[in-house]
């Protein structure tokens, strides 16, 4: 090849440039700059000496040179009594540990209470992407399952709110987290959410994320039930830029608790090096810190896993792993770990499937902090990793994994009537408090619509003034309930106020807890008692049924209802007469298409939907166009492709044979030939059209006349034919192969087309 | 899941706890096993907190504010369930119960970096909070707060 004719290019790699992973972008790794997700040369090495009863050193610091986040830790999280014994244990032994089902969670949370930042990321970083998997699955608090959902709009119209509020509650999420586009309108988002989320059942936990004195407010009001949006920071200028120290988080931690209100902290990987305080120190160790301030917080759990971070760990090598590592630190602090998945962390939906399934397959207190109920761009919080686009893929992988997601599928005709039940009712509320008159046209825009470029109903202006409203009356969740009763919505009224409810006994503030058929479940009266293969968290036969039970299902039922569709349609174009036993013939010019058993009488149409009238009646003609003549007979001992086609050949006086089964997968033979080794097969029927069936008959004529033709080949574009057809095959082919009776002589059939040719499909 | 709270801080949280119930994590959910116990602020008892009593108006937010005495027995429950720095949570909220909205929202704001001028403005906070609610442990939190601000500089004017 000369330098004139060389390539500038493969072209695979314009083929690559063009897939959306080449959105995504790859940062190489530079600990010095923060781009480093395990370890860094600026990492202290793992250390405590207590002396008098009090941390003396931790990783490396002397007490009195203390960063506010060592002090904090240093008082707050480590036990003088366990950090020596634990602090002994090599890492490696207690990354064994970690993954050994003989050593009990119990004994592990004891021993992390004694462990330094520097420790447990040492420990943790040692363990490979299964191994951290396992061991998450293993320490994780609580038992059940959860899964928390976004529900907002782009919009803030508090009727889509509604609606959607009441879908994620249907779909079993068992926590709602709202934000606004606008600050304003939280009153109302908070409202709209709290309404919505009552229609159905009741216990599903809600928050409205907003500024932190207007959320504790609102939450005060009883609008809300839990608040996740306390961040903690790993170094102390991004925490004192983040506008806060751990003392101050703390006191918010304690004023959460005061008001009944359930509270989580939040804080993940890459936060430090958005905010340009990294230290120099590895993702994972700065983690580390941020979680032992939290349980040293005295916080029940956290929000973890990269969350707002996420997308850059992402980028760092090992970054994904960091994340699942991170998550484990926190469950081996005995923290309720609502596990990230929610920002978006990639363009490639393989990336996003992979960064799931350990979760979904482990569980996590809280799967996704959230999950986008709602489309990508209704996403108040940025998209998550799953939106309302993917719900039917996340409900797909619990079915595949036997996995419980925490979500359930939701039929059809159920999210009509709740959608319609969630506006009915948002509606009459603002009505009854004379918030506003939501009109017909506006509320049946919402019911039916899939996000908020369909809808016409409130502006965000327009929202402000009801949320305003809202604050300035001093209207409470009481003011709610009441009047949801009085206006004929006594379910969700009652719904409401047992939510309400939970914050006097207080239960719902322990570790992971959540709501459950009415009763709250936590890490105390839930807890996570993996010791191996049948213990911890199994799914139930019912509860398989719930999560297997996808829509539009396929079996024997569905697909004969859908062939006695075509039937009346197909025995009005053609009768398939027998016409006595079939014999060898003599003629060198006839081609024998051999149909199979329930051609044409149980089954009408190939996987590609052609009626096989059309599909023998272009066989027939192309054979004809060749000056041949198609004899047709039908086999009783045989449904299969190449041996249909084997025995149509050995009957045909030219020797070659077309076999046909009613699914349309079709052969040429050679009466000469094995059984397996064909002339040509068309094994795709899904993607075969008539004229490939014309082109395969003239090809069978040409080959009787002793030529060799261009073998037809049907073109495929990489479609997983399995996934699309397998399914119905196996059921239609069952349907065939019932039908065959060994050594049942073939019959001569005798075909009669009853309509002109070439007539439409219709 | 019974186990002993951190020795570090249960001297610090036992001298605080006006009285214990004696209560373990086979108590839990409270609002199952002492159910006629639980009340709201008002002395409204949870099962007369019924849809009609809302109806009749008779019910108002204070009804439906958790008692000091919740959170006590909440942190009981931690701590048996060895989770000593929850239980200790637990109990700061127990004081803050009593504490206004304003002043719980003022003391946050100043326990945020750059707000309190001084240390003793931190401290005086804290003295406030002991001598008004009895919130010995949050104070104890808020005093622990200014030695450290004072040592990492945190005094300064940040805005």
């Amino acid at each position: 090849m000369t330098d004139a004719t060389r390539p500038n290019r493969w072209r695979r790699f314009s083929e690559w440039d063009d897939r959306p992973l080449r959105l995504d972008r790859f940062a190489r790794e530079d600990a010095g700059r923060g781009f480093s997700a395990f370890a860094s040369p600026a990492d202290p090495k793992p250390g405590v000496t207590v002396a008098g009863g009090q941390i003396a050193s931790m990783d490396g610091v002397l007490a009195h040179e203390f960063d506010m986040i060592d002090a904090f830790i240093a008082r707050h999280h480590l036990d003088p009594v366990v950090t020596d014994e634990a602090m002994a244990i090599p890492s490696a032994q207690l990354a064994r540990m970690l993954v050994d089902m003989n050593v009990p969670r119990t004994e592990l949370v004891r021993l992390a209470r004694g462990l330094t930042p520097a420790k447990l990321a040492d420990v943790v970083g040692r363990l490979n992407a299964l191994e951290i998997a396992f061991a998450y699955s293993k320490m994780r608090a609580r038992k059940t399952p959860g899964n928390q959902a976004h529900v907002t709009n782009a919009k803030d119209d508090p009727l889509q709110l509604a609606a959607d509020a009441a879908i994620a509650v249907a779909y079993g999420f068992d926590e709602i987290e709202t934000t606004m586009r606008v600050a304003r309108n939280a009153w109302s988002n908070a409202l709209a959410c709290a309404v919505g989320a009552a229609v159905g059942r009741w216990g599903v936990l809600f928050q409205c994320s907003s500024e932190e004195a207007e959320e504790l407010r609102i939450g005060m009001a009883g609008f809300t039930s839990y608040a996740e949006t306390v961040s903690v920071y790993g170094t102390e200028k991004s925490f004192t830029d983040g506008d806060d120290t751990p003392w101050s988080k703390g006191f918010l931690a304690a004023a959460y608790a005061s008001r009944g209100i359930k509270m989580r902290c939040t804080s993940g990987a890459g936060s430090e090096l958005l905010m340009g305080f990294h230290e120099a120190k590895s993702l994972l160790y700065l983690e580390a810190r941020c979680l032992c301030l939290q349980r040293g917080m005295g916080v029940q759990g956290t929000q973890n896993g990269g969350i707002d971070g996420a997308p850059l760990t992402a980028t760092v090598p090992g970054g994904v792993r960091e994340l699942m590592a991170e998550n484990l630190i926190a469950v081996w602090l005995d923290l309720e770990c609502a596990s990230g998945n929610d920002a978006k962390s990639s363009e490639s939906e393989i990336r996003i499937g992979a960064k799931i399934l350990p979760y979904l397959i482990g569980g996590s207190d809280l799967i996704c902090s959230g999950f986008g109920s709602i489309l990508a761009y209704d996403n108040s919080f940025n998209p998550s990793l799953f939106n309302g686009e993917e719900m039917e893929d996340y409900l797909a992988l619990q079915r595949d994994f036997e996995a419980d997601g925490g979500l359930t599928p939701l039929a059809e005709h159920k999210a009509l009537d709740l959608r319609v039940r969630a506006v009915a009712a948002i509606a009459a509320v603002f009505d009854e408090l004379g918030l506003g008159q939501p009109t017909a046209a506006a509320q049946a825009s919402v019911v039916v619509a899939s996000g908020s470029a369909d809808t016409q109903s409130y502006s965000p202006g327009e929202v402000a003034a009801i949320s305003d409203a809202i604050q300035a009356r001093g209207i409470s969740v009481v003011d709610v309930i009441a009047a949801l009763a009085r206006r004929g919505f006594a379910p969700e009224a009652e719904n409401l106020l047992n939510l309400v409810k939970l914050r006097l006994s207080g239960d719902y503030l322990q570790t992971s807890a959540m709501v459950r058929g009415g009763r709250v479940i936590s890490a105390i009266n839930d807890p996570n008692d993996y010791q191996g293969p049948g213990s911890g968290y199994r799914l139930s036969p019912a509860r398989r049924d719930e999560i297997n039970e996808l829509r539009d299902l396929l079996d024997q039922d569905s697909v004969l209802k859908a062939e006695a569709e075509q039937e009346r349609a197909e025995t009005a174009r053609v009768t398939y007469g027998v016409a006595g036993a079939a014999t060898a013939g003599q003629d060198r010019a006839e081609v024998v298409i051999g149909i199979s058993p329930a051609f044409g009488l149980k089954l009408f149409q190939t996987t590609a939907g052609h009626r096989l009238s059309e599909v023998l009646a272009a066989m027939i003609d192309a054979v004809a166009a060749r000056g041949l003549r198609a004899r047709v007979v039908r086999f009783h001992h045989t449904a299969d492709t190449s041996f249909l086609g084997l025995s149509a050949a050995r009957l045909s006086g030219s020797g070659i044979g077309i076999g046909l089964q009613a699914k349309g997968t079709a052969v040429i033979h050679g009466a000469d030939r094995l059984p397996h080794h064909n002339l040509e097969l068309f094994s795709n029927a899904p993607i075969t059209r008539l004229e490939h069936y014309a082109r395969l008959g003239a090809n069978a004529a040409t080959y009787a006349l002793g030529e060799a033709p261009e073998p037809v080949v049907v073109p495929t574009h990489g479609e997983a034919m399995g996934a699309r057809y397998h399914a119905r095959v196996a059921l239609i082919h069952a349907i065939e192969t019932g039908l065959t009776t060994e050594g049942a002589p073939p019959e001569e059939i005798a075909v009669r087309f009853l309509k002109p040719r070439g007539e439409g499909r219709g | 899941m019974t186990g002993t709270s951190d020795s570090s801080e249960r001297s610090e949280t036992m001298r605080k706890v006006p009285e214990n119930h004696g209560l373990t994590v086979a108590d839990y959910p409270l609002a199952e096993t002492q159910g006629a116990r639980i009340a709201g602020k008002r002395g409204l008892p949870l099962d007369q907190i019924t849809l009609e009593a809302v109806m009749a108006g008779q019910i108002t937010m204070a009804d439906l504010q958790i008692t000091p005495r919740a959170l006590r027995d909440q942190a009981e429950i931690a701590a048996d369930a060895a989770r000593a720095t929850l239980a200790l949570n637990f109990r700061r909220a127990a004081e803050l119960v009593e504490v206004p909205q304003d002043l719980i929202m003022g003391t946050y704001e100043l326990l945020r970096p750059g707000r309190a001028k001084t240390r003793a403005e931190l401290t005086d906070r804290a003295a406030l909070l002991r001598r008004d609610y009895q919130a010995h442990a949050i104070a104890d939190f808020i005093d622990e707060a200014a030695e450290i601000y004072d040592r990492r500089g945190l005094f300064a004017r940040r805005y």
